[in-house]
């Protein structure tokens, strides 16, 4: 790929001047120590992680094993035990969706430079965005379940607050793309500021907005079914449970149910973005 | 959508129904979550309580600390390198525009099955196919990479311009060779972008799948808070952050230098 550049570079004659490199010569060292580092990285990482043969070695024989633990699947087990809990799976999904939208489409707009033109509220707001972001999920249901105890509310708010990072910073690269047009001739005729993001901004950022909420509601069906393994409700308490009693039958079942609701929301957000965009 | 441009604020009867519907379920959803004022107070008690107990962050036992966080970042390297590599292949054959169907399809399952459950859940499989450590965790990693570079590398591909391809494929060249200079040149900065962002997640991940026995720093931090060492957990908990941020500014940098 870099060298791309080499069959014109050989005929133009080397050392006159006017030879044509595609990359200078500071940014051929900045690539060629990425790769470095990115070898060293991974060879030092080969090198050093602890891993027991001895498991390997062995692992045909437990996934054989697994295989004829998890068949048949229990099907009949579905309406009794899995049902209520998918439910819940999808109600904690839905619910942390729209808190993370509300508490995020505030900040987004503080985060935008364009927006709100004020250097500390956006670094402020930055800062909220990558920091809910860069606490886990799980962690952020730990903590909720230690405070609201275990449970779906627990849940909610772990996704609703993880959230706001991710939904918070697509939103403000949607507003900072926004065309100048129409934000400058509804400010020119002295329009306040909610009428500002009422009128100029939303229509524009109306499509990526719907996107964003839609990939995220996508993300956190995913992520509300391990919930349950920190006690935050959903299907993951069902798994859990499956999986401390060594009930691999039930757990394929609980995988499969997964899979399959993975799968039609998937579907459902590709047909519905087919039709809003 | 098509008639908005000719009636901006129209909506159908059916689209209001729509609308109504998923507010009505939302309404039921958030009643089903058993929220009331009560236990906001409760919980207001508690969570001052537990962060009350977070602060001072302990650091005592930070060889624990250094030990789990070094072999997740192991383990996020393994895996991302692993799962890039595994999905460059199957992120070619997995391109409609290049291949046909009958192969296209068996990959795409792959790739679909592989997104389709979070790193955690895989892992825990992985822990009981090759038991506890990080080898369980590379795998589950290595899982989730391939589905999800491999899922945006196939559309990077699927969006490429159809006449470098032809230019190449008039000169006779093989399959291979259209792939090398026809396709490879179009994706491959779109490519190092996505891996650089699966880093990212790998990292956040690998302090996670610790929770079910897969490695990392994640059972340490699972361990200490069954055990209401809070100080202890804010501890990792900072560290992770720190790791993560360190993480962002790399990548940050990484898009830099492969700006072109």
């Amino acid at each position: 790929m870099t060298s791309g550049a080499t069959p014109l570079s050989a005929a133009a004659r080397p050392g006159t001047g006017d030879t044509w490199q595609r990359f200078t010569l500071a940014e051929k060292l900045a690539r060629f120590s990425v790769y470095i580092a990115i070898v060293a990285a991974v060879g030092w990482a080969a090198h050093s992680v602890e891993i027991i043969v001895e498991f390997i070695w062995d692992a045909p024989e437990q996934i054989a094993d697994m295989g004829r633990r998890m068949w048949p699947i229990p099907w009949g087990f579905y309406p009794r035990g899995i049902h209520a809990a998918l439910i819940e799976t999808l109600n904690i999904a839905a619910v942390s969706t729209l808190l993370g939208v509300l508490m995020a489409v505030p900040v987004g707009f503080l985060a935008a430079r364009n927006a709100t033109p004020n250097r500390l509220i956006n670094t402020i707001a930055r800062f909220i965005l990558v920091s809910t972001r860069s606490i886990n999920t799980l962690l952020w249901a730990l903590f909720f379940v230690a405070v609201f105890g275990p449970g779906a509310l627990a849940g909610t708010l772990a996704i609703a607050f993880h959230s706001i990072g991710f939904i918070g910073k697509l939103f403000s690269e949607a507003v900072e793309d926004a065309h100048r047009g129409s934000i400058e001739a509804l400010s020119a005729v002295g329009a306040p500021k909610l009428a500002l993001i009422q009128y100029a901004y939303w229509p524009q950022v109306k499509p990526s907005f719907w996107s964003i909420a839609l990939f995220r509601w996508d993300i956190n069906v995913r992520e509300s079914a391990v919930l349950g393994l920190v006690g935050a409700g959903g299907i993951g308490m069902a798994l859990d449970t499956a999986i401390n009693l060594f009930q691999w039958d039930r757990v394929a079942l609980i995988l499969a149910t997964i899979f399959g609701v993975v799968i039609v929301a998937e579907m459902l957000v590709t047909e519905i973005r087919k039709r809003i965009i | 959508m098509s008639a908005s441009t000719a009636r901006p604020f129209h909506t159908t009867p059916l689209a209001r129904l729509g609308w109504l519907a998923l507010a009505l379920y939302l309404l039921w959803a958030m009643s089903s979550l058993d929220f009331n004022l009560a236990r906001f107070i409760i919980g207001l008690d508690n969570g001052a309580k537990f962060i009350a107990r977070m602060f001072p962050p302990n650091f005592e036992r930070w060889d624990l600390l250094v030990k789990g966080l070094t072999e997740s970042l192991q383990m996020a390297f393994l895996a991302s390198f692993l799962g890039t590599l595994i999905s460059l292949p199957l992120g070619l054959l997995a391109a409609r525009n290049l291949l046909p169907r009958v192969i296209t399809w068996p990959v795409r399952i792959v790739i679909i099955g592989c997104r389709s459950f979070h790193p955690v859940i895989v892992a825990i499989i992985c822990v009981k196919a090759v038991g506890f450590g990080a080898l369980a965790g590379i795998i589950a990693l290595t899982v989730a990479s391939v589905g999800f570079v491999g899922k945006l590398f196939t559309e990077a591909i699927e969006e490429i311009s159809m006449k470098q391809i032809e230019a190449v494929r008039a000169t006779g060249a093989s399959f291979m060779n259209v792939v090398i200079f026809g396709v490879m040149p179009q994706v491959m900065f779109r490519f190092i972008g996505f891996a650089a962002y699966e880093t990212d997640a790998n990292l956040r991940n690998s302090t996670m799948v610790g929770i079910v026995g897969a490695g990392g720093i994640g059972g340490t931090l699972f361990a200490a808070f069954q055990r209401f060492d809070y100080d202890y957990v804010f501890a990792i908990v900072l560290s992770i952050i720190a790791l993560i941020m360190v993480g962002e500014v790399l990548q940050i940098w990484l898009k830099k230098v492969f700006r072109q």
